[in-house]
């Protein structure tokens, strides 16, 4: 029976991991499957094809180690070539020690300047800082209005003026700004779309006026996908620093803001989300990489293979298999790799088609506790050599790991059934082997 | 004399591939049902139309069609393609449960109007266009902003109203409810022909915020039954594949009869749309072009499509 199910996880494993290296066959379904993923998280189209080829690329050749499959390892690159792509420079914005830091706030309507900008401004009052937030948009109804009001809950002073001249009130609150010693002025401007002419080549005229310390670009986190020629427009206009990705607070995936990572390289600097003055957030790239692979299957799929991945130890242990040198120091390494990988029959259960055949052959995770405290109790030597293990030092070992005789002689039994084993599987991975070890 | 002499070996063998590719696609044809469409060609359709923000599953839905309409057709040049793709996209807009534009049923009297939809795609901008029209058609109409959460929002309703030349109702420090009542009673008294009740912006993952907008029907159903009569839905032209969630999640706690697509006089497409049609059959009522009050149109099917097409 135990020889019959080691058989079937042998050769599942073999149908896995003979694949070796990542072929761009057998990573095509997964990346067709990504690339949808990525845009129905609106990513744009063009982005999105880049990406996947750039990132494939990359990775084909790989050698593909442990139980994942080359699916799961190509999803698991992207997810980590998605997250450096959405980082970069993840520096919080510049503030002068001295004189006056400005801060312009643009984007295209209805995005949450004006609130984002009170938002800030409630942020860096908490840093002591003495700042004025000025209405620049002179256009919408009741925009200055509507600034005062939040201004007015966080005590912060609002500059504005009678006339409907957008750089005048940018010039002369920047006098008033000096005269009254406030050192951080913040720029609310009006939503304009990239296309209106007359409103770009005033926002450059603002920008000119202010040279701001700090330019940020704001967008909605539900935007499609035309995100990217909005934020290539004003990047053309404004030249902004970074990025204050909003309303985060629904359940849009947000894959707007790869889009326009990918076209304008610049940093996303803040995350608003909500409509309440504290819902300001520091940005965190793994979080909005997850958020664009979508939750459910893909994430832990990548989650389990993060964990499986890259530890160095578990090439060790192959290479010692390799060289069927194999003892008890090893076979304890083993056991925490497994566990760190979380339980054994879930793990197993990953691999295509074993899932349910595992389900009746109940392999015990806690009998790895006991396994655990007999090897403890060994001395170095022993575990070196376990050719050593007379029946003095058995007994020795029974009463130090509070287990019996018995539960010793059979562990030893077993392991110099499994080291015999493991010579005959040589090449292959470490899981399986011990899906054969019984011990209870 | 050489029989051979003028023979080329590598151009029969093309001629021969080509003959062999042109087999092999019939054959495809016939077994898929499917129209063969280049493969550069197909590409640059989906780009088309992804980047207009339709969405994955609809646009291979659509090319899949459009294929299969090919099939019977001699034409199969690019333009005829387009003109498949096109007339199936319009197809979806040409369900039953499209109605013409005309939202004021004057038989119901004052004929109440909701507008709904999350922060910022441009409720209140929309109000005061649409309620300029309706003045400008000869009726009598009166606003209520029962956003009373988002800062200066009554204010700017206000502007609005005064532009437009409607009345307002507001009720400083009111709960959004007592406002749409208050506003509905006072159309009941002065006999106005319609009340166009503006909300706060809300996220449709918000139970609370979406609980508040049951309440808000609910009271307003209870001064007139059936009323609302009309509840909008607004969706920012910009918004990707999300609005479907926001159509949806709306749906569920209002009966919503129609849509209005904001922002379309940018570059953004506001393709997302045929998906919202095609499976809530929730018409589009208008669109907007503008932040001016002449800036809302009549949704137009045909002209929505072809935008989409052009740069
Ligand atoms: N849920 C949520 N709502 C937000 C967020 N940021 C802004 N809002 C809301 O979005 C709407 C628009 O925000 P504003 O700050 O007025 O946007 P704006 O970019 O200044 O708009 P214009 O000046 O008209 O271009 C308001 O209802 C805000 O309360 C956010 O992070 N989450
Ligand atoms: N270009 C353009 N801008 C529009 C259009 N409709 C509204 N806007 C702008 O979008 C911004 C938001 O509009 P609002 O009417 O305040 O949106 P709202 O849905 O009422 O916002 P909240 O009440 O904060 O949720 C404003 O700057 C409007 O001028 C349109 O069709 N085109
Ligand atoms: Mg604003
Ligand atoms: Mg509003």
């Amino acid at each position: 029976m135990l020889e019959d199910l080691s058989l079937k996880i042998d050769s599942a494993l073999k149908k896995v991991r003979g694949q070796g290296r990542l072929t761009e066959k057998n990573i095509s379904d997964t990346l067709r499957e990504i690339r949808r993923v990525l845009l129905d998280a609106d990513v744009n189209y063009k982005v999105a094809k880049d990406f996947i080829e750039s990132v494939s690329a990359k990775a084909l050749g790989k050698e593909v180690i442990a139980s994942i499959t080359p699916g799961q390892l190509i999803t698991k690159i992207i997810y980590d070539e998605l997250t450096l792509l959405l980082g970069g420079s993840h520096d919080e914005i510049k503030l002068n020690g001295s004189g006056i830091t400005s801060i312009l706030v643009v984007g295209l309507q209805g995005s949450g300047k004006t609130t984002f900008s009170a938002k800030l401004a409630k942020r860096l009052l908490d840093n002591g800082r003495k700042i004025l937030l000025v209405a620049a948009d002179v256009y919408r109804p009741a925009a200055i209005e509507q600034l005062k009001i939040l201004g007015a809950q966080i005590n912060v002073p609002v500059f504005s003026i009678e006339e409907k001249n957008a750089l005048k009130v940018v010039s002369e609150s920047l006098i008033f700004a000096k005269e009254k010693n406030f050192d951080t002025v913040i720029v609310d401007t009006a939503g304009r779309l990239h296309v209106d002419e007359d409103m770009m080549t005033e926002v450059s005229g603002i920008k000119k006026i202010i040279d701001p310390t700090e330019s940020l670009f704001v967008v909605d986190s539900m935007t499609g996908q035309d995100a990217v020629n909005s934020a290539k427009a004003f990047n053309e206009k404004v030249n902004y620093d970074g990025i204050v990705l909003t309303k985060l607070d629904g359940d849009s995936r947000g894959g707007a803001a790869l889009s326009i990572r990918a076209v304008v390289g610049k940093p996303i600097k803040f995350i608003s989300n909500g409509e309440k003055l504290n819902a300001l957030e520091s940005f965190f790239p793994d979080r909005l990489a997850s958020r664009i692979l979508g939750k459910g299957d893909i994430i832990s799929l990548v989650e389990k293979a993060q964990e499986s991945i890259g530890d160095r130890e578990v090439e060790e242990l192959e290479e010692k298999l390799k060289k069927n040198k194999f003892d008890f120091d090893d076979f304890l390494k083993q056991i925490k790799l497994i566990k760190k990988m979380g339980s054994l029959s879930s793990l197993l259960g990953m691999i295509p088609g074993l899932g349910n055949q595992l389900k009746n052959a109940k392999i015990d995770d806690n009998a790895f506790i006991k396994v655990e405290a007999i090897i403890n109790s060994m001395t170095r030597q022993e575990r070196k050599s376990p050719k050593i293990l007379n029946g003095n030092r058995r007994k020795r070992i029974a009463k130090g790991s509070g287990t019996s005789i018995q539960d010793v002689n059979r562990l030893l039994k077993q392991f110099g059934e499994m080291q015999k084993m493991m010579s005959k599987f040589s090449k292959k991975g470490f899981g399986d082997s011990l899906a054969n070890f019984k011990f209870n | 004399m050489n029989l051979f002499k003028n023979f080329n070996l590598d151009k029969l063998k093309d001629g021969l591939s080509k003959t062999r590719a042109k087999l092999l696609n019939s054959l495809n044809e016939t077994i898929s049902g499917k129209a063969f469409i280049e493969e550069d060609f197909l590409e640059k359709l989906e780009e088309i139309l992804i980047s207009s923000d339709i969405g994955f599953d609809v646009a291979d839905k659509i090319i899949n069609q459009t294929r299969i309409k090919l099939k019977n057709e001699k034409d199969r040049s690019d333009t005829n393609i387009i003109r498949i793709v096109k007339e199936k996209l319009i197809s979806i807009f040409d369900s039953e449960n499209y109605t013409p534009n005309e939202i004021v049923n004057l038989k119901m009297k004052p004929y109440v109007i909701l507008i709904i939809g999350v922060n910022g795609v441009g409720k209140t901008t929309t109000i005061g266009k649409l309620a300029n029209n309706i003045r400008n058609s000869g009726l009598e109409v009166i606003v209520g902003a029962a956003d009373t959460f988002r800062a200066a929002a009554s204010e700017q309703l206000n502007v609005w109203a005064e532009r437009a030349k409607v009345k307002i109702v507001q009720k400083p420090g009111g709960d959004p409810s007592s406002v749409a009542f208050e506003a509905i009673t006072i159309a009941l008294e002065e006999h106005k022909d319609v009340v166009i009740i503006d909300t706060a912006g809300r996220l449709h993952n918000k139970a609370n915020l979406m609980e508040e907008l049951n309440k808000i029907k609910r009271v307003i159903s209870k001064k007139i039954p059936n009323a609302p009569h009309e509840t909008l839905l607004v969706l920012d032209g910009n918004t990707g594949q999300n609005a479907i969630m926001q159509t949806e999640e709306f749906s569920k706690v209002t009966n919503i009869t129609g849509l209005v697509v904001t922002k379309l006089d940018g570059t953004a497409k506001g393709g997302v749309i045929f998906q919202i049609c095609d499976k809530l059959k929730i018409p589009v009522k208008y669109i907007g072009v503008g932040e001016g009050i002449d800036d809302l149109q009549n949704f137009d099917p045909k002209a929505f499509v072809s935008a989409i097409f052009e740069n």
